[in-house]
């Protein structure tokens, strides 16, 4: 494994050490995951790792097995002499593995076991990230490995400082944020994912573009496709760009009407450039497919945020869909009928 | 998480303070930080901020709180999934999430 750089002689054997700094190639790597290129795989081999020099008092950090959260906890540790227990998450992240109970007490007390991490240690202690609680009972440890869990801060990039204030977390260490930055990182894997769906309404919209008073022509279908696909693009500007970005300033709590205010505001301010010819019904049915498909991608975007309930998604899909379902075939209509209007 | 706020009443939350012995694991692993120890017992502060998240629940080690079971990240391909597979009667495909 390139990120391993050498070993350290335990009473279990040799174990790798790992660096605190970040090559080009998990830079690169984290590019991919970041994009969704090969998101779904991207892991680290679970099990005992090190990193500075760590003794048999060093702490024991746990974390999962997806490699951005490895380098995340990783480059924090600068430093420090530690053990990382890399938990078998099938390559998913700490708190969506925590989510779907991969990471969970039985697999924590399966890789202690299997590391032989109590021949190598003293102590008995492990410290979890505070979102592996979600999936890990930290008072169930004990008993399944005899070793005691702690939770430690959400951020890696806290860890310094919980190290260094004899393991007390403050109230900023133990609140989840979604701050611009962290925002703006979900935002390529957001857009990513919509190839397909945004190559199948491409294929629908030009098709049905032709369609006019010479029964099909295929340079409506080119002129009138482009605008529509141009509407399509500034769906996904509005819904999955700009949506996150202003999350915090665009009005309403639920994310359909956010997607639906930017969406209409996106189209509305595009539309000089758009439709040169504005005809009304063919600029009305544009503005009100933007704004249904901005809707559906914001309101997608609540899978991606760290404070919805999904009982609260549940219930503005309920609304959601019915007008992004009816406001979408609203817009199609118009559309067809503008060809003839 | 004071300055998101989602959809006031909708998380399902429960605590039963007969039940609770007052550890304050729910205080600690709480992300968005709705409970309180109050009178040697967890209280829950800020209903409306609970995301069903589940770590409380997981964590208390008697029980007494009852969080929305449903896991899932809660994105809406997930729950469009869920109810066309109710409709179908085929199993969930997972999302991407």
């Amino acid at each position: 494994m390139p990120y391993v750089g050498g070993f350290i002689a335990t009473a279990a054997g040799p174990v790798p050490l790992v660096s605190t700094t970040l090559s080009w190639r998990d830079r690169l790597g984290a590019i991919g995951a970041r994009s969704g290129w090969f998101r779904s795989n991207y892991k680290v081999i679970p099990g005992l790792y090190g990193v500075g020099r760590p003794g048999p008092e060093a702490p024991v950090l746990v974390t999962a097995n997806y490699k951005l959260s490895f380098d995340a906890l990783r480059r924090e540790l600068a430093g420090i002499d530690a053990w990382i227990l890399v938990v078998d998450t099938r390559g998913i992240n700490v708190w969506c593995a925590a989510g779907k109970k991969t990471f969970s007490t039985d697999e924590v007390a399966y890789q202690v076991k299997s590391t032989r991490l109590a021949e190598i240690v003293r102590h008995r202690d492990l410290i979890l990230p505070q979102l592996a609680a979600v999936g890990v009972a930290a008072a169930r440890l004990h008993q399944a490995c005899g070793f005691n869990g702690t939770f430690g801060p959400i951020r890696a990039e806290d860890l310094p400082a919980y190290l260094d204030r004899k393991r007390q977390a403050d109230e900023a260490m133990r609140t989840v944020t979604f701050r611009a930055g962290e925002r703006a990182v979900l935002i390529p894997v957001e857009i990513c994912l919509l190839w397909k769906p945004f190559l199948a309404a491409t294929i629908i919209l030009v098709l049905i573009s032709g369609i006019g008073p010479d029964i099909y022509s295929l340079s409506a279908a080119g002129v009138r496709g482009m605008r529509a696909i141009t509407a399509s693009l500034l769906a996904v500007l509005a819904g999955a760009v700009l949506t996150p970005l202003l999350l915090p300033w665009i009005p309403g709590r639920q994310f359909w009407l956010k997607g639906a205010l930017i969406g209409a505001a996106t189209g509305l301010a595009a539309l000089p450039a758009t439709t040169r010819a504005a005809d009304l019904p063919a600029a009305s049915a544009l503005v009100l497919w933007t704004t249904c498909v901005a809707s559906y991608l914001a309101m997608n975007f609540t899978g991606s945020t760290p404070y919805t309930s999904l009982s609260g998604v549940g219930l503005e899909m309920r609304r959601g869909l019915v007008f992004q379902l009816g406001g979408a075939a609203l817009a199609l209509g118009l559309w067809l009928w503008s060809a003839f209007a | 998480m004071k300055d998101f706020r989602y959809i006031d009443g909708a998380a399902i939350l429960r605590l039963d303070r007969e039940t609770c012995i007052g550890c304050g694991i729910c205080v600690t692993v709480c992300p968005h930080r709705i409970f309180r120890l109050e009178t040697k017992k967890a209280a829950i502060v800020d209903p409306d901020g609970c995301m069903e998240c589940g770590a409380c629940a997981t964590n208390c080690p008697v029980g007494a709180i009852y969080v929305n079971p449903d896991d899932g990240c809660g994105c809406a391909a997930l729950i469009i999934n869920r109810w066309l597979s109710r409709l179908t009667g085929k199993s969930v495909s997972d999302c991407n999430c």
